[in-house]
């Protein structure tokens, strides 16, 4: 496969245990940092499918942000063609949210998320957790919960596929030399 | 006449600029509806703004007056955070004696990256975009009686939010279509969309010759042009634009064609009534009909200003990567010039 993989995490191939273990970490997370009654925000796609079962564990309120219109590469990539409406049934102000995501890489999603959470009102905080992070970071994000680290070979990117079940699988890009 | 869709797409099929729904196929169209779909919800947000166009310059080229479609535009630039300035050229430029061309060059040179234009001769917007500066996106807002396209589209998404699928629906469009510059837009979206029954209602004097071959069916009778329809759109009588005398009287107007809720039950019980405004009350339109609870003239104002967001940020967007490609090109020119 090529991936270096820490050995005292799940394994890549068992996306069920990876959850479960992001699961705990989140309820750890809650417990230690005391946030009462948080708001779960998962980004389009992967990261909505992923929110819904954390919400669900939760039994708290869910929020779906597609972050099309606050990418930084409008002028390299133009819009998206399909964006789906963000919808936040609820008043983030002065709330704890729970940022969603299914892998993390170079952190630009998630400037774009907070840029447009901040859009709808001010949260009291923001804890970010992912399923997996790829060791490829451009900016000075890191996930407060996160399942699984990983390095990956040039050409190769993670993809959640969804939503039932979930699986996460290492993809090789055909073109790649 | 020219290619509309070569002048309207780029190479790669993206919206460059947005001139008439003609040459566009429902693909496109369908696109830019799904893209003001999402920009309808960005008007729900505590702060109404998206950084999609932050650092673009937006230029509002008004040769005649309209404030609604100038304020609309005007709203939907700066929610996308483009930087705005809006030029009446009636007043300004034009009147020293300077050249449209030389206007639009000096624009230019500003490094504007977008004009939404509005003029009153047929084709102005057309010309700006295929003649003058190729390079900026051009937006049309109305021009002569030739086209108002996102007037058209912004009823396109009205009719598609209320009402679903094209494909089933009655859509009849009530008044002055000779004058109107929406009509014709109306009639090739909605042929582009699915629509097959597509009616034009009004009095012979006002309407068009030959408008009958772009695919709708004609009705004088204004009972029988919205039997069953689900959607009626009422022009607004160019009162204006009326040179000579095209009608005996504005009072025997509304006896003909006025929307009376009387004549509405005619069309379908659930059917949505539309108005591009201004309306004028008790001509076109009884008041009852357009604060009752089938109108969507407020809806539409809401909707255009998603809709006009949509075109820009997807022209700006193919604006952006054809200079892009330009560029490329350039460069590799020049790098073959000089070894």
């Amino acid at each position: 496969m090529g991936a270096t993989q820490h050995p005292q995490h799940p394994q890549l191939a068992d996306t069920p245990a990876l959850i479960s273990s992001l699961l705990a970490q989140i309820d750890h997370l809650i417990i230690t940092q005391k946030l009462d009654q948080p708001l779960v925000v998962g980004i389009h796609t992967g990261g909505v499918w992923l929110a819904k079962v954390i919400a669900e564990h939760l039994n708290a309120p869910l929020g779906q942000l597609d972050i099309a219109f606050y990418r930084d590469d409008f002028s390299k990539n133009g819009l998206h063609p399909q964006v789906s409406p963000s919808s936040l049934p609820f008043n983030i102000n002065d709330r704890h949210l729970l940022l969603i995501d299914d892998v993390l890489m170079s952190g630009r999603t998630i400037r774009a998320a907070m840029n447009e959470l901040f859009d709808f009102g001010r949260p009291a905080s923001i804890k970010l957790a992912t399923l997996c992070s790829v060791n490829q970071r451009e900016l000075p994000i890191q996930p407060d919960a996160c399942a699984l680290t990983l390095d990956l070979k040039a050409g190769q990117y993670l993809k959640l596929d969804g939503p039932d079940p979930l699986k996460l699988s290492i993809i090789e890009q055909a073109n790649h030399a | 006449m020219h290619n509309l869709a070569e002048l309207q797409l780029t190479k790669n099929g993206e919206l460059r600029h947005f001139l008439t729904p003609e040459g566009l196929d429902r693909l496109m169209l369908e696109r830019i509806l799904d893209t003001a779909d999402s920009f309808v919800v960005v008007g729900n947000q505590e702060v109404k703004k998206v950084p999609l166009l932050r650092g673009r310059t937006v230029v509002n080229l008004f040769f005649e007056n309209s404030t609604r479609t100038r304020s609309t535009f005007e709203l939907a630039a700066k929610r996308l955070s483009a930087d705005v300035l809006t030029l009446d050229i009636k007043t300004s430029a034009t009147s020293k004696g300077e050249s449209l061309l030389d206007t639009l060059q000096n624009l230019r040179a500003m490094h504007s990256d977008m004009f939404v234009v509005r003029h009153g001769d047929s084709g102005a917007a057309h010309f700006i975009a295929e003649q003058v500066t190729p390079d900026v996106a051009i937006i049309n807002a109305g021009d002569g009686r030739h086209a108002h396209p996102t007037q058209a589209m912004l009823d396109m998404l009205t009719i598609r939010r209320h009402k679903g699928k094209f494909e089933p629906l009655s859509v009849a469009i009530v008044g002055d279509i000779l004058h109107s510059r929406v009509a014709r837009d109306q009639i090739h979206a909605l042929k582009t969309l699915g629509c097959t029954d597509i009616r034009l209602v009004g009095p012979n004097t006002l309407m068009p010759q030959g408008i009958d071959s772009m695919g709708a069916t004609t009705h004088n009778n204004m009972e029988s042009g919205i039997d069953g329809a689900d959607v009626v759109i009422m022009l607004r009588l160019q009162t204006e634009r009326m040179a000579s005398a095209f009608l005996p009287s504005a009072g025997e107007y509304f006896r003909l064609y006025g929307l009376t809720t009387e004549r509405l039950a005619q069309a379908k019980p659930d059917a949505i009534v539309m108005h591009p405004g201004p309306i004028n009350r008790g001509i076109e339109i009884e008041s009852a009909v357009a604060d009752g609870p089938q109108s969507m003239i407020l809806n539409q104002v809401g909707y255009g200003i998603a809709l006009r967001m949509a075109v820009m940020s997807m022209a700006m967007s193919g604006q952006m990567q054809q200079r892009q490609a330009q560029a490329l090109v350039s460069s590799s020119l020049k790098g073959e010039a000089q070894p």
